[in-house]
């Protein structure tokens, strides 16, 4: 059978003239936003439905967010764990779900041969309408996240994430770990996941994204399935600003390793933001831009201090932090955050040089069709496009946006988006004296 | 069950549609580089990746790691293009590059628009046979690579257990040594040691250049003749076999680290599809790896994890493409009040099941369901094509087996799990290593009393 069906297999690949991804949006009657790219050539689909939902909205139960995203596909309408887990994985689908500060998602990829992914889509919208948070799940689950905090101690490149978001923003929102602490888990109860799934699982605080071979009425007709159990809710109030930190700050945090972890930052810029372009490019010429920035050449290529060496920006709802980290040898400390400080400080101080700036631009105007050359990196870009509401023309106008930048603006737009005299400087290790 | 059969031959429908397309087109130069191209006309992007026989099993005893090593001098100049310039070019052309090395290779690439595929063949070919290796590039270079091992390594008990798991395990086969190298021997790298090492395997025909993306396979060869004809063929001699001898008994260890929760490894002596004797048994095996952990709903997560919630974590490995004999690994982190001990018996419990009884078609159907929507998901990313053909060429079995891998597995039978799992999951082959967590002494606790968070750091295997 097989093999007379490969003979009449009619290619579906033809070259097309290749254009920046074509967004389609459309709003449900209950207020949900849907957005929709129409891909060929493969079958199947990758969709997701987010929620504004995150660990910024766990109040003062640190992890509440996270667990309560995880105990999603534990049990929902008359199904248990491993009915559902079957349904998804019997028709080679597969599901997942996770929070980060802003958002809460379920995703879902799939075949789009249709008794295949109708047995997906349909396991997926119980689980968004009827999940069941019963005991034994939540405790399980529960356990098992506060095991996972336990593990992440041995790790002192997490104790200095998390000691730097502290840093950053004190009591804010995005202050705190996404799992949480070991005392703000310990106390939660599944009937806090209920009325946390209650407030924020709702129709109008969901947007959903679909990527792949479903034409337009399918995808709307997906879109419509996969809510129609939620009720309508509302959308809750955003999460206040940042209160930007007051003064600079340096903790030295010991910890048994070989390595010191140093992470240096501030909060940095939001979504949306006018001055985001000057700040990306200005970010990739500093180190952001992989095995070619200043950063790396300073700290590595030109001193050998360190594997890795990069800054990143990462725009949220609100003021994402902008961090410089590197991890080196623990004697050698002091020159890395030395040279980590003064590379920053000049780049602030004086800007790129022309060629910089010209080098990044060609890097990312010519890679641009690579970041999203598959479904899966698309949808996260037209997630963000989506969750943010940045607009649909986002990935159309991307290059022209990246070719107006030039050296003054990056310059004006770091100056008064990273001020130098309240950098809050992060190390953890520094404590073995054997590295060596 | 009847129900679940019927859906695993719906699947097979458009699957097929899809996989039918996957066409690889082949060249060999006269020089030995054999050119493998796979078109994929989704985004006009190309994928170019050049991969040389030589990784960590091909090391002696006191240069371990220098593939490795080498992998990161490959950045550091020729004649043409002095040091830095290769990432300068690469990034200046909006391209995406990197490198690493594995066991069985080292593979070199770049993602590019597809019209810059010529730049990255001009500077693969350069660096193919003239690179330079410079006293004081290595001299620092060195200290990357000790500090990539500090932070891949030293610092992370389970990435350090697996490390003396691994020497403990092999009797004699380069398997057991990591691949980023002992430290003593990454302290001890010459100039010397590199540039015998960069003659010795680095030649046209001893590589394999693949290409997937919006191309037409012609034209690829064509440029392909252009840069990477003229170079110089090696003689490639013959790698010494250094086939593990047999193990005649099971070994433990303990290991003693600074962490918070233990853990356990395990690992059965099998062999791959290079080594069987029968490839079928390698399928099997590949299976049997699917039926204890190929999802939410395969055994590990819901008998261990869910079920008796003996474990935190709980998982199960083979790699089917290595080069030598390898071992399938189970391994986990008991839950809160249980033993590794414990763990331990849950573990060797689920292989003596697969042993005494045959898999249900149920499991069987699911894992045939999901190799089969893999195939196609796999192809939504050109870097991933291109990897598994050059893996399958590097290693010696040849890219068509990609090609054949849907079929292989579909047709493997519930008897035949059951066999491997009662030949080779036997207790005289097996290896166990078990952490014991030590106190992470002075580790001052800040008030928060948090370590949680997001890593900051990604883990990309030993790349550059």
């Amino acid at each position: 059978m097989r093999v007379s069906l490969i003979g009449i297999v009619i290619l579906l690949f033809s070259p097309v003239v290749w254009s920046a991804a074509k967004i389609e949006h459309w709003q449900t009657p209950q207020g949900s936003r849907v957005y929709y790219v129409h891909t060929e050539g493969l079958p199947m689909v990758d969709l997701e439905v987010v929620f504004d939902a995150g660990s910024a909205r766990d109040g003062k139960q640190y992890g509440l967010a996270a667990l309560t995203s995880a105990l999603l596909d534990t049990g929902a309408g008359k199904w248990n764990a491993d009915d559902i887990a079957q349904r998804f994985e019997s028709v080679g689908a597969s599901m997942g779900a996770g929070v980060s500060s802003d958002m809460a998602w379920l995703s879902l990829r799939s075949l789009t041969e249709q008794p295949l992914l109708d047995k997906a889509l349909d396991t997926l919208q119980t689980i968004l309408a009827k999940p069941s948070f019963n005991e034994a799940d939540f405790k399980r689950e529960k356990n098992q996240v506060l095991a996972g905090l336990k593990h992440r101690e041995e790790s002192p490149g997490e104790l200095a994430s998390v000691a730097f978001y502290k840093a950053l923003y004190g009591d804010h929102p995005y202050g705190h770990p996404g799992s949480g602490f070991k005392e703000s888990v310990a106390p939660l109860k599944a009937e806090d996941l209920r009325h946390f799934y209650k407030t924020y699982y709702v129709a109008a605080n969901a947007i959903v994204i679909i990527v792949g071979d479903l034409n337009r009425e399918q995808a709307e007709q997906t879109a419509k399935r996969l809510l129609s159990g939620l009720s309508t809710g509302q959308k809750p109030a955003p999460i206040p600003e940042v209160v930007m930190p007051t003064q600079a700050s340096i903790q030295n945090i010991k910890f048994p390793s070989s390595q010191t972890h140093v992470v240096v930052g501030e909060p940095g810029t939001f979504r949306g933001d006018k001055d985001y372009f000057s700040l990306y490019v200005g970010n990739h010429v500093l180190g952001g831009g992989g095995l070619v920035s200043k950063l790396f050449d300073e700290i590595r290529e030109k001193r050998g201090l360190a594997y890795s060496a990069s800054s990143s920006l990462a725009p949220l709802l609100r003021k994402g932090p902008f961090a410089v980290g590197l991890q080196t040898r623990n004697d050698q400390t002091p020159e890395a955050l030395s040279v980590l400080n003064t590379t920053l400080a000049d780049f602030i101080n004086q800007g790129p040089t022309e060629a910089e700036l010209t080098a990044s631009k060609k890097n990312i105007t010519g890679g641009f069709a690579m970041r999203f050359d598959t479904n899966k990196e698309l949808l996260n870009y037209v997630s963000v496009i989506g969750f943010y509401g940045l607009p649909l023309d986002y990935l159309d106008t991307f290059q022209q946006n990246i070719e107006q930048v030039s050296v003054d603006s990056i310059k004006q737009a770091f100056n008064s988006h990273i001020d130098l005299r309240i950098l809050q400087t992060v190390t953890v290790g520094g404590e073995s004296a054997s590295a060596k | 069950m009847k129900k679940r059969l019927m859906v695993a031959a719906l699947l097979y429908l458009p699957v097929l549609t899809a996989l039918a397309e996957t066409k690889v087109s082949e060249r060999l130069l006269a020089n030995g580089l054999k050119v493998l191209v796979k078109e994929d006309h989704r985004s006009p992007v190309v994928v170019s990746q050049v991969w040389y026989k030589v990784g960590s099993s091909y090391e002696p005893g006191g240069i371990t790691g220098i593939s490795h090593m080498l992998e990161h001098m490959m950045f550091k100049g020729t004649d043409k293009h002095p040091v830095g310039e290769f990432s300068k070019i690469i990034a200046e052309n909006g391209g995406d590059e990197n490198a690493f090395t594995g066991r069985d290779y080292t593979a070199y690439f770049q993602t590019m628009n597809k019209s810059r595929l010529e730049v990255s063949f001009e500077l693969e070919a350069d660096r193919m046979r003239h690179l330079h290796l410079l006293p004081d590039e290595l001299k620092k270079e060195l200290q990357v690579v000790t500090e990539e091992r500090r932070m891949r390594t030293d610092d992370k008990p389970r990435a350090k257990m697996e490390e003396y798991f691994m020497a403990m395990a092999y009797s004699n086969s380069p398997y057991k040594n990591p691949v980023i190298g002992w430290p003593a021997d990454i302290a001890s790298y010459t100039v010397e040691d590199l540039q015998a090492w960069y003659q010795r395997w680095y030649a046209p025909n001893n590589a394999t250049l693949v290409v997937v993306g919006d191309v037409e396979p012609e034209a690829v060869f064509s440029l392909a003749e252009k840069y990477f004809a003229e170079l110089k063929t090696s003689t490639i001699e013959p790698l010494k076999p250094q086939t593990e001898v047999e193990q005649v008994g099971s070994r433990q260890m303990t290991v003693k680290l600074p962490a918070k929760l233990p853990y356990i490894i395990m690992g059965y002596k099998v062999p791959t599809l290079k080594t069987a004797a029968d490839e079928s048994e390698a399928y099997a095996l590949e299976v049997l790896s699917g039926v204890l952990d190929g999802g939410s709903s395969a055994r590990l997560s819901s008998q261990l994890v869910r079920g008796k919630q003996i474990a935190i974590s709980a998982s199960a490995a083979y790699d089917l493409s290595s080069r030598l004999p390898e071992m399938f690994v189970l391994e986990g982190t008991p839950a809160e009040g249980k033993s590794v001990l414990a763990l331990q018996k849950a573990l060797t419990d689920q292989v003596a099941q697969l042993q005494s009884q045959l898999i249900s078609p149920d499991e069987l159907a699911r894992i045939k369901a999901q190799v089969l929507a893999s195939a196609v998901y796999e192809r939504d990313s050109m870097f991933y094509q291109a990897l598994q053909l050059g893996m399958m060429e590097t290693v010696g079995l040849g890219w068509k087996k990609v090609d054949e891998y849907v079929d292989k597995v579909n047709q493997v039978t519930a008897e035949q799990v059951r066999a491997v799992a009662r030949k080779y999951l036997i207790e005289d082959h097996l290896n166990i290593a078990y952490l014991e967590p030590q106190a992470l002494t002075g580790h001052s606790t800040p008030d928060n009393n948090g370590v949680a968070g997001s890593s900051i750091q990604g883990d990309l295997h030993h790349a550059r």
